[in-house]
């Protein structure tokens, strides 16, 4: 299993990771708006959609866009990546029948004071070819493949540092 | 900070406001169906020998940390539905200011979040700033901190919103 593990020595800055696409429909946006408990309706209702907020659909909703972040992400890093830190920018939305697209590019690749090694992380999500979300993220991946970032606690795990 | 803040609203910077416990614990089920939603096959989430070796146990996605506090549907004997950034709604009035949008939003992630655990929330205002113009109008932007943590007290994620209020331009 330790050739699975990504480990820091093999990830550089420019790095792109590999693409995600993915039919988006009406289920997809239903269903993640169920796992995420939100009940407004311009994420399950199209009329409510389209004649209360004038956008064309029903719209996948900003925490169901989360979790397509974290799975993009350790889809790559594989189950020892730990997310320590992820911000975004909604601009676009994504709607059924859109194409969505996840790329993502290494910007970093550092060791913090406590040892933990980090992979900073711009990841775009569009909606065919408008841009939908910037997602900005900072990933703790192995040192060697013995470590494992997830048994770090209190001051060795420091997921707000810069 | 802003010097024409009403005082009111000055003196809720950095006090931690409406803490409140989820509805439920934290449970498998419902970590399946978001890691359905987005076809994520992370093993940590499958897996329990794999989580039994890395995490010491199942945990949940981090990315759903929000899920945990916000309120079902229904619930029996309620009858208002509880705003889940109340903080963001007390400004816009507090401010005089009928509408908003929200504009950036980070989450940092602490302990994990496992199975069992109910989650409490607070909300922490950071900051308000000086009345701006941008293309939307006149307004102010303020930094709310909704601060989360397990029953053992442990500080498990901090989500951070960036929100616009304003005025729309005459």
């Amino acid at each position: 299993m330790t050739a699975d593990i990504l480990t820091l020595d093999a990830v550089k800055s420019g790095d792109e990771l590999p693409t995600l696409s993915y039919a988006v429909s009406a289920t997809t946006v239903v269903v993640g708006a169920l796992a995420t408990r939100d009940w407004r309706p311009q994420h399950h209702d199209y009329h409510f959609a389209t004649e209360r907020n004038g956008v064309r659909d029903i719209f996948m909703n900003a925490p169901n866009q989360a979790a397509w972040f974290e799975r993009y992400i350790t889809d790559w890093t594989g189950p020892r990546g730990r997310l320590g830190k992820v911000g975004f920018r909604m601009k676009d939305s994504v709607f059924p029948g859109d194409t969505m697209t996840l790329r993502g590019t290494v910007t970093d690749v550092a060791v913090d004071e406590a040892g933990c090694g980090w992979v900073s992380l711009d990841v775009t999500m569009h909606a065919d070819d408008r841009l939908a979300t910037t997602c900005t993220a900072r990933v703790a991946i192995p040192t060697a493949p013995d470590d494992n970032p997830w048994t770090r606690r209190g001051e060795s795990w420091q997921p707000e540092q810069r | 900070m802003s010097e024409d803040l009403p005082a009111d609203v000055a003196a809720l910077i950095g006090e931690v406001q409406y803490e409140e416990a989820g509805d439920f614990p934290v449970e498998r089920g419902y970590i399946w169906t978001s890691c359905a939603s987005v076809e994520n096959g992370n093993p940590l989430f499958w897996d329990d020998k794999v989580a039994a070796e890395l995490t010491a146990g199942p945990i949940a996605p981090p990315s759903m940390l929000s899920t945990w506090f916000r309120p079902h549907h229904w619930a029996p004997g309620r009858d208002v539905q509880r705003l889940p950034l109340q903080v963001h709604f007390d400004l816009k009035e507090q401010l005089g200011l009928p509408e908003a949008v929200m504009t950036d939003n980070t989450i940092t992630f602490y302990e994990p979040v496992r199975p069992g655990d109910t989650i409490t929330t607070g909300q922490r205002l950071r900051s308000v700033s000086p009345e701006k113009q941008t293309k939307l109008g006149t307004g102010r932007f303020w930094v709310i901190d909704v601060e989360y943590r397990n029953d053992r007290g442990e500080l498990v994620g901090i989500e951070s919103w960036t929100g616009f209020g304003y005025r729309r331009a005459a």
